[in-house]
């Protein structure tokens, strides 16, 4: 086994653009010191975002690997440190350390197939590198669905991009649904799982499920009743981290520490571990 | 083999204190711990138990992992000294000795190794010490420990006026630098001096109340079957998750990565033991996955008993060394648990 070295000590991020995707989520672009991307990743990875003095914390890398000029996080402020990120300004630096645990199969199991992708909130953001990922090599997949759920149309993230980008992409199908409309809401209405059993999916296709643990179980129960085989679906794990290399045993959840063995993991995978997610 | 008077030792210690910072059970009062050798200090090899444990050497309560310093928006990170001293650690029991295993397995195996701890290790020289009187809360051969032959690379007894010396790997380049250290004062002495001691020790052992305590059920295959056990549901109610287990078990190694605001500008960045029995351990912005002390109960003793047996090639994460056993404040500890969620086999121990 090739083993890395890593003394849990970052580089210093420069954030270089902040996009408002919502009243709560902000897209943060960041750079090394040198003005390059900090490091290569898969979609799907993570990186410890800090700040000394206030904290630090995983996040997913919502940018493809394709992208190799900077990394971008969509973060939605929840506590202290996304409080805090929210309050910083193009130029300000932070703390970057990663990448961290292992990657949605896009060059394996997703290779060649059809794909649909399924989030809910705020958890599309792991999901955008993988699918523009995908989009950037095109011809190496088959059809693609979106199946996109948030509570109002306000807090739909990267929505701009969904409606000018994505809906553009050849063989693409982008289904978006929201809880509580708005006025100006003319598109579906209702919670994830529900749209996703009145769309009736194909099962000739690889999920990649992304969302609020709810959400995750109602979508998973609705697949495998629809003939979904547990080994066609992928899904992410979320557990508190503080050393993301498998150590402190925080994100310990059976033999698996999600930081270094997920966070993805295959659903077939999660039969063999505790229900403790 | 090797043997040295036991009134010749202080000459011994003082020797290998020129060389290394030597670390052995040191009597303070009531308490005894691993400290550093002085010539003032008062060594208590008989005694059994240190109230901390070896694991203090390796993965300090506190260790700086870097600072940085913040003008206006800017960060500068600079890096903490690396560790880098030889340490003699005398004197450690059988038991810690496995629990060093345990946490070289986590910190020096996987993807990642940990630096600071490597950096801590690999220098370091282990000599553990044979248990001439191990105590009625020991179960270390329930995890086929032998305390009358421990397995680190310098292994010795003590034995009538005499301790005796076993290098078990003589080639290897940090254990000559050890013999090189002490050879002044050793002699040539023969295996069989030891043997009566060695089988004195492993028949205490077969009487020891918990000596046979059944580990059979807890394998892979029943680790889900024992994760949802209803056992659970009252076993954990007695304990106030105080944390006392984990911090004075050899093998607990869960850590925090912390900030300390320094009175000159600078932030530490620091990691600190931090223990799986408290509330904030897993709490995160959208909740709790281990809710109750309940789940936070479980957790340890799944992680010890199931979880690291699995990861690792069936090596328990419990060593048997009883301190939880002595220490919890509320006489909760793995004995009941593996006797509760081990089953029948135990009750007629």
């Amino acid at each position: 086994m090739i083993q890395n070295n890593d003394n849990q000590i970052p580089m210093v991020g420069i954030i270089t653009e902040i996009f408002e995707e919502t009243s709560d989520v902000k897209t943060f672009r960041v750079v090394n010191s040198k003005g390059d991307k900090a490091f290569d990743h898969m979609p799907g990875q993570c990186a410890m975002l800090g700040v000394p003095g206030v904290g630090e914390a995983m996040f997913s890398i919502s940018s493809s690997p394709t992208n190799t000029k900077f990394m971008e996080f969509s973060i939605k402020r929840v506590g202290v440190l996304t409080e805090y990120l929210h309050k910083l300004e193009p130029g300000d630096q932070i703390t970057i350390r990663g990448p961290y645990g292992n990657a949605f199969p896009v060059d394996t199991a997703l290779k060649g197939q059809n794909i649909l992708f399924v989030a809910g909130g705020i958890a599309l953001a792991p999901l955008r590198s993988a699918i523009r990922y995908v989009f950037d090599k095109r011809e190496d997949y088959g059809y693609v669905d979106i199946l996109y759920g948030a509570r109002s149309p306000k807090d739909l993230v990267y929505r701009r991009e969904i409606e000018k980008s994505w809906t553009e992409k050849p063989n693409t199908n982008v289904f978006l649904t929201i809880d509580r409309p708005d006025e100006d809401w003319d598109g579906h209405i209702g919670f994830v799982p529900d749209y996703f059993k009145k769309i009736g999916f194909s099962t000739d296709k690889v999920v990649v499920v992304c969302g609020p643990p709810i959400m995750i179980k109602f979508v998973l129960a609705i697949l495998l009743e629809m003939g979904f085989k547990k080994e066609q679906v992928f899904t992410t794990l979320e557990l508190r981290m503080k050393c993301g290399i498998g150590k402190c045993g925080r994100c310990n959840i059976g033999p698996k520490y999600v930081c270094v063995d997920g966070p993805v993991f295959r659903v077939d995978e999660l039969d063999h571990i505790p229900d403790e997610f | 083999m090797y043997k040295i008077l036991l009134e010749d030792l202080p000459k011994l210690y003082a020797q290998m204190a020129q060389n290394a910072d030597v670390y052995m059970p040191l009597r303070r009062g009531n308490e005894l711990n691993f400290e550093k050798w002085n010539n003032e200090a008062i060594v208590d090899l008989e005694s059994l138990k240190t109230v901390n444990t070896p694991k203090d050497l390796f993965l300090p309560q506190i260790e700086n992992l870097y600072s940085s310093q913040v003008v206006g928006t800017k960060i500068n990170i600079e890096n903490v000294p690396v560790f880098d001293k030889t340490v003699v650690l005398f004197g450690v029991k059988a038991c810690d000795v496995r629990a060093i295993e345990v946490l070289d397995n986590v910190y020096l195996q996987g993807d990642f190794v940990d630096e600071f701890y490597k950096a801590r290790r690999e220098k370091s020289i282990i000599i553990s010490l044979a248990c001439n009187t191990p105590a009625k809360t020991c179960f270390c051969s329930a995890f086929d420990i032998d305390p009358s032959s421990p397995q680190s690379d310098v292994r010795t007894w003590i034995c009538n006026e005499y301790m005796y010396f076993d290098f078990t790997d003589e080639k290897h380049e940090k254990y000559e630098r050890f013999y090189d250290m002490i050879k002044e004062f050793l002699t040539e002495a023969d295996e069989s001096e030891v043997a009566p001691l060695q089988k004195e020790i492993q028949e205490k052992i077969n009487t020891l109340p918990f000596s046979g305590i059944c580990l059979e059920k807890f394998t892979p295959e029943n680790m889900l079957s024992i994760f949802n056990s209803s056992e659970w549901e009252h076993l954990y109610r007695p304990c106030i998750g105080c944390g006392t287990c984990t911090y004075s078990c050899p093998t607990c190694q869960c850590y925090d990565i912390r900030d300390h605001q320094s009175k000159c500008g600078g932030i530490l960045k620091y990691r600190c033991w931090d223990s799986c029995m408290y509330p904030d351990f897993t709490l995160m912005a959208h909740g709790n996955p281990r809710f109750t002390q309940k789940e936070r109960f479980r957790q340890r003793f799944m992680h010890k008993l199931l979880y690291h047996p699995e990861k690792y090639d069936g090596q328990f994460g419990c060593v048997g060394c009883g301190r939880c056993v002595n220490k919890c404040p509320v006489s909760l500890n793995i004995l009941k648990v593996i006797k509760t969620i081990g089953g029948d086999e135990n009750d007629t121990k």
